[in-house]
């Protein structure tokens, strides 16, 4: 309508501002390079080559939670490393994500004990989270399109 | 069995009245705790056993006197020789004597039993938590310590259960 037929192929494309402000920011996700557990281990086979998490914008893990808008809680989440861990969320700048993957993150899974949080989602707001023991690559990557989904369909007024 | 271990473990026994029990060459002595220290310091300085190798505790719940056995784990390098020693705790009163003075690497292992089983260690230079975060209440490898901290949530009572857990906050 209106623009397109004027503009007719004259290489324009109309689109809403908070859709490519939320396509944006889902092709060029970085998430935190940070490992709690053995959840790390899938987390890096989804990084490699076989899986190659790339083509969801993932190039590569940032060492530092500045650069990063994505944090992976691969593992469980110990008293001790639970302010640790929220101390990184915290550094993280907005606009930011949280994936809880695994159980052990999810909710204690296995390690019902006085040295597991029960659940990340004590500590941090968790956005999805990735069922199994641990997640095979393919599961975080649905998660990271799950997110993707949930990212997509953000608000403007949810940006203030 | 050694020679050395062998007069290493009649000396102490004659001593200080301990109680000898061996399983497959490796021998045990029990001892009073007031005596820890002193045989401790024989046993390094004249029977060669230079390394403590191990300290741990053993909880003997529901025995209520003693509750606790203090282990040590003695090393003699230049005989080859392991010594085990184990001194009593009661459950009212659990305090024994530190031997960070014969062997200064007992001092972790120390923090660590005050840490985990809430017994303390008379003489010991900074007895405070090691593992455990600073604010934890209670000393949880005892064996009357719960090992669940929350309820297993199944379908049924999920919405419940889930209700009384806490969430975090953006």
């Amino acid at each position: 309508m209106g623009l397109e037929e004027k503009a007719g192929n004259l290489g324009f494309v109309t689109t809403t501002l908070e859709n490519v402000v939320n396509w944006s920011r889902t092709r060029a996700m970085w998430p935190l390079l940070s490992g709690l557990a053995c959840c790390a281990i899938e987390m890096m086979a989804a990084q490699s080559s076989h899986y190659d998490m790339s083509r969801f914008g993932m190039e590569l893990m940032r060492a530092s939670p500045r650069q990063s808008d994505l944090l992976i809680v691969a593992g469980r989440v110990t008293n001790k490393m639970a302010p640790v861990l929220r101390r990184l969320y915290d550094q993280m700048p907005a606009p930011k994500w949280v994936i809880s993957m695994g159980d052990c993150a999810s909710n204690g899974g296995v390690f019902n004990n006085y040295a597991i949080i029960q659940g990340v989602d004590e500590v941090l707001p968790v956005d999805v989270y990735v069922a199994g023991c641990p997640p095979r690559p393919e599961a975080l990557i649905h998660g990271i399109l799950v997110l993707y989904d949930k990212v997509q369909q953000e608000g403007i007024t949810e940006w203030a | 069995m050694g020679n050395n271990l062998q007069t290493a473990a009649e000396t102490i026994q004659e001593k200080y009245n301990g109680e000898i029990s061996s399983f497959r060459d490796q021998i045990t002595l029990l001892l009073s705790k007031d005596s820890i220290v002193e045989v401790c310091q024989i046993l390094r300085d004249d029977f060669s056993f230079g390394v403590l190798v191990d300290e741990t505790v053993v909880d003997y719940w529901r025995r209520k006197e003693p509750r606790f056995q203090v282990v040590y784990q003695l090393h003699s390098r230049q005989h080859d020789e392991r010594i085990f020693l184990r001194t009593p705790v009661s459950d009212d009163n659990p305090i024994t004597s530190s031997v960070v003075s014969i062997y200064p690497n007992a001092n972790w292992y120390e923090r660590e039993i005050w840490d985990l089983f809430g017994i303390r260690f008379k003489g010991h230079p900074d007895l405070r938590r090691i593992l455990l975060p600073k604010g934890y209440q209670g000393h949880p490898l005892r064996k009357d310590v719960p090992i669940k901290v929350e309820e297993t949530r199944f379908t049924f009572n999920n919405d419940e259960l889930a209700r009384g857990k806490p969430r975090a906050k953006d």
